[in-house]
């Protein structure tokens, strides 16, 4: 009836869709704003990406706004909101607020002060950590998903081990073994250039056919490969890696990543598994475009929604593995202040200072919730399956 | 069947062989060395040092080391390189101290979190399921070291009962009951605490299940030809919703080595995580490869089996 009242345009031409038109974002936010603990999960994510952010601005520099490192010897141990004792400080030692808002340490140092400049190691390492894992697991995933039923000929596998045995050995410091294996990478390389010329069209000789025998499958290389890194105990494993290298919060970050991208890689090439069956991947195909552009243009934002929802669980659990490792003692070098060395540090003191205790504890549970809330709402609403009907 | 099983063994004997490259990689490849972890003791001296690589093999290519560490690792001759004694009986030791720990943990998870998925399933939507689930997320998120300070401030304050370490200090012999007890209350915390995670988990997980399955047609029958609704909840729709769970006995096993670090370090627990922790702080390689080989050991039989369960009780699948 609608069609039939346009009289003017010709019957080929529909002006104006039917269904009531929604951008993907509208869609999203709709169904998103049924969920409330998911709302008060990235009301609380937000709120604290600003306090990091400010916490950095705040107490960082060489005349910091709030001092985390002014230790009082007078005034440890004070309770929350506490006001300091005028008489026995000096004028640059009297906190900014003009009270102790969450009380001070067994050194006088002002918690509050401490608190911000945690949250921005708190930040950092969960998202720092799960981008790596990210970056790694949609690569290992999309080649896995892509190019899986590919096999590694054996002479690319014979380039690969040369190439790597001959690193290793340079680093190893037998630098003349070392560069031999690289002459042989190369002469591997140059020989199959040649062959690739001089027999195109013929029949391959038999050393030839040897030459290009299909091995292992590069799906079943990186599933194994993953296989193998799930059977490591994951904090153990951390742990074990982040006590053998100097402390700092890079370490910690990338060991943390390096060993959590398995997930990903598992999400992503079962999406690809799917995906590239589907009509859009085959017109794509045909329409002659780059494998990189169908793989990244039109695969992978179909099948980032499940990716996108463990990466923000995932930002919740690192954040949770560096307040245990600093909680341990390793991770950040002392002075510098996280929320798990400071509950750490007032370990010592639960029954005189609980506030060392709750205070540091009470932010690491609220964010990582607001993290995993925020999560499971992006999951309800990313996949339809999950979706209520109604 | 038989082929599943062979298949599987020799995947796994492959993917143990190159764990135990990675973690050996790991290991030596990562600056420091164990000779060099106290310069400043005066005992230490060159000699020492030079007597102390020797013995260990330190000074031979990185994959000799390996061959003598996983020789010496099989026929159970590995030696601590802290204190001489042999490995697999320290870890044998603290593993006994904490496979109660673990069977507390376990039976705690699994009697708690059934009744409360199944609950909250039932009743989804309602107020008893809103609660159960702000709960779990609630316990996911809580840092362990974090709730463990709250339920010590709590019992001690509340019961006035000591809850660090495996037994009061000093507690001799005041009769059977009293040490019992003692124990009880030493045991509780941390394996409460080792619970906390996996109660929450598994509640949500057995409530989606439950969910999944009682929206099947065959429920909806059951319920439409007048059977009682426990009837249906617990005869039709539990059994069906138990199947994955199953599985999931194969994959508890790895827990039994994994003892928590942080828990057992607050707790002053001599178990299986506090060794570990204590062999890092020490680069006793030994003992750390030992436990890592164990634990990959442990998990995939674990995979083994809940694979085999699998195979077993769901008839749908046939390799």
């Amino acid at each position: 009836m609608d069609i039939n009242s346009h009289t003017g345009t010709p019957d080929f031409e529909l002006d104006e869709p039917l269904a009531p038109k929604r951008t993907r974002f509208e869609e999203f936010w709709r169904l998103f704003k049924q969920n409330k603990l998911a709302i008060l999960g990235l009301v609380f994510f937000i709120l604290f990406f600003l306090t990091a952010l400010l916490g950095l601005v705040l107490t960082s520099g060489t005349d910091p706004f709030f001092d985390p490192a002014l230790v009082r010897l007078q005034e440890k141990l004070r309770p929350p909101l506490a006001r300091p004792n005028l008489a026995s400080l000096q004028a640059a030692e009297i906190p900014t607020l003009g009270f102790y808002l969450f009380g001070t340490d067994d050194l006088g140092r002002d918690v509050f002060a401490r608190m911000l400049q945690g949250a921005w190691v708190s930040l950092t390492v969960g998202f720092v950590a799960v981008g790596i894992a990210l970056a790694i697991g949609i690569f290992m995933g999309g080649i896995a998903g892509f190019y899986g039923q590919r096999h590694i000929r054996i002479y690319q596998l014979a380039v690969i081990v040369l190439f790597f045995s001959g690193a290793l050995l340079l680093v190893a410091g037998r630098v003349y073994a070392g560069l031999a294996l690289f002459a042989c990478t190369a002469g591997c390389i140059l020989l199959s250039i040649q062959l690739k010329k001089s027999v195109r069209g013929k029949i391959k000789p038999a050393w030839a056919r040897f030459w290009y025998f299909n091995t292992l499958s590069i799906d079943t290389v990186v599933m194994r490969f993953v296989d193998i890194m799930l059977c490591f105990p994951s904090f153990f494993l951390i742990l074990t890696v982040v006590a053998l290298l100097p402390a700092s919060i890079y370490n910690i970050m990338i060991v943390i990543g390096m060993t959590s991208w398995m997930g990903a890689t598992r999400f992503v090439r079962a999406e690809f598994l799917s995906l590239r069956e589907q009509d859009f991947v085959a017109a794509a195909r045909a329409l002659g475009l780059s494998n990189f552009r169908i793989i990244f243009r039109h695969m992978m934002p179909n099948a980032v929604a499940p990716v996108l929802v463990s990466a923000t669980i995932g930002i919740a659990s690192a954040i949770l593995t560096e307040a245990g490792l600093s909680f341990l003692g390793f991770g950040v070098p002392p002075p510098h202040a996280t929320w798990g060395n400071i509950l750490s540090d007032g370990k010592r003191f639960i029954f005189d200072a609980p506030w060392l205790t709750f205070v540091p504890g009470i932010a690491i549970l609220i964010v990582v919730l607001s993290f995993n809330l925020f999560g499971e709402g992006l999951r309800d609403v990313l996949n339809p399956k999950l979706r209520e009907r109604n | 069947m038989i082929s599943f099983i062979g298949r599987s063994a020799v995947q796994k004997v492959v993917t143990l062989f190159f764990v135990s490259i990675v973690s050996f990689l790991i290991i030596h490849l990562a600056p420091g060395e164990p000779s060099q972890v106290d310069p400043l003791n005066p005992k230490f001296t060159p000699e020492m040092v030079e007597r102390f690589r020797a013995a260990f093999h330190l000074d031979d290519p990185l994959y000799m080391q390996y061959l003598y560490f996983y020789r010496d690792l099989f026929s159970g001759k590995t030696i601590s390189w802290k204190d001489n004694q042999p490995v697999l009986e320290k870890i044998w030791e603290r593993f006994l101290n904490s496979l109660p720990l673990f069977i507390v943990g376990t039976i705690l998870t699994w009697t708690i979190s059934f009744p409360v998925g199944i609950r909250s399933a039932i009743f989804r939507g309602g107020f008893y399921d809103r609660s159960a689930t702000f709960f779990s997320y609630l316990l996911i998120s809580i840092p362990g070291f974090f709730f463990a300070y709250i339920l010590i401030i709590l019992v001690v304050n509340q019961f006035h009962v000591p809850v660090i370490g495996m037994e009061t200090f000093g507690i001799g012999d005041t009769g059977w009951l009293n040490r019992a007890m003692d124990r009880v209350w030493h045991l509780l915390l941390p394996s409460l605490l080792g619970a906390t995670a996996g109660i929450a988990v598994l509640s949500r997980y057995v409530r989606s299940q439950m969910l999944e399955v009682e929206g099947q047609d065959y429920v909806r029958t059951a319920k439409a030809k007048g059977l009682k609704p426990d009837q249906v909840h617990y005869k039709h729709a539990l059994r069906n919703a138990l199947l994955p769970f199953v599985t999931m006995f194969g994959l508890i096993l790895p827990g039994l080595i994994g003892g928590s670090v942080i828990i057992e370090s607050i707790f002053a627990w001599p178990g299986m995580g506090r060794m570990a922790y204590e062999a890092i702080l020490a680069r006793d390689y030994p003992v750390i490869l030992t436990i890592n080989f164990v634990s990959a050991v442990l998990v995939l039989i674990g995979t083994f089996i809940s694979d085999l369960l699998y195979l077993v009780v769901d008839p749908r699948i046939r390799l």
